[in-house]
């Protein structure tokens, strides 16, 4: 429960960093886009090799590490992958754009999204695991 | 001086979601299965960085411009249209399916397992998709 509210204060305070001195939105999935098909190649890309990097340093001081679903349909996966693409980009912002950043600034398009992905999540993780039993 | 701030803070976030678990797919499908074992940790990573950028945002509300950049580089819409709520669904449906965003799926090659090898191509797909049905009329 600690570790869970210390690691958003420290993806709070990265977002934070990332504005006053770049005044960039530490948005990951539009970061990506940037990196995959915008102008800011560079700076895109060491993003997120930080948050590579970063995730790693914490695996190699013995934190645990995600342990892949034995069940878990491949295809599935697979269209959650594209469905998560596909919409934060059409959306313009994910969990982090979004919901970190765009609640902090008090965005009402922001508000929008987050309320309505949570929701719809929920409502999705409750089909699959309870309907169809998938886990 | 710039690159090394985003190296920096890609690192802080990498970091931090790999404390908060956020990196573990299940502790995220557990929030979000609210009729299941439900696991409140989300909440707490979301109020930790919401807590921060709130005040942070509003301390440097007074900011003409970065300190290391010519401008902030900000949406200024604040219209709530289709494209936003269609996509936070098709979103939401991908995240409550598989328990990854964006972030945990790009962090999950610092600990590749055989998820990685789908998750991540899958994501890049879709934004490939978006990119040329709609990407392109949209600029």
């Amino acid at each position: 429960m600690i570790a869970a509210l210390l690691g958003g204060v420290l993806i709070g305070s990265a977002a934070l960093l990332f504005f006053a001195l770049n005044g960039r939105i530490a948005g990951v999935s539009g970061i990506i886009r940037n990196f995959l098909f915008g102008k800011e190649r560079l700076g895109s890309m060491l993003f997120l090799i930080g948050v590579v990097a970063g995730a790693g340093i914490f695996y190699a001081l013995g934190g645990s590490t995600p342990v892949a679903r034995e069940n878990f349909p491949a295809w599935l996966l697979a269209l959650a992958g594209v469905l998560t693409g596909f919409g934060t980009a059409l959306a313009r912002g994910c969990t982090s754009g979004h919901g970190v950043c765009g609640l902090g600034r008090l965005s009402p398009r922001s508000l929008a999204a987050v309320a309505t992905f949570i929701g719809t999540a929920m409502l999705t993780t409750f089909v699959v695991r309870h309907i169809f039993g998938v886990s | 001086m710039s690159g090394i701030v985003t190296l920096i803070a890609g690192l802080l976030f990498g970091f931090g979601l790999a404390l908060s678990s956020m990196t573990h797919p299940q502790v995220v499908l557990g929030f979000l299965d609210v009729t299941g074992a439900w696991d409140p940790s989300l909440v707490l990573v979301l109020a930790g960085a919401v807590g921060v950028t709130l005040t942070g945002f509003y301390a440097l509300r007074g900011l003409k411009k970065p300190l290391l950049a010519d401008a902030f580089s900000v949406a200024s819409s604040t219209k709530i249209d289709r494209p936003l709520i269609a996509g936070s669904i098709l979103f939401g449906i991908g995240w409550g399916i598989g328990g990854y965003c964006p972030g945990p799926a790009i962090a999950l090659l610092a600990a590749p397992n055989q998820e990685l090898w789908i998750i991540l191509p899958a994501l890049l797909v879709g934004y490939a998709l978006h990119e040329y049905l709609i990407g392109r009329r949209s600029k």
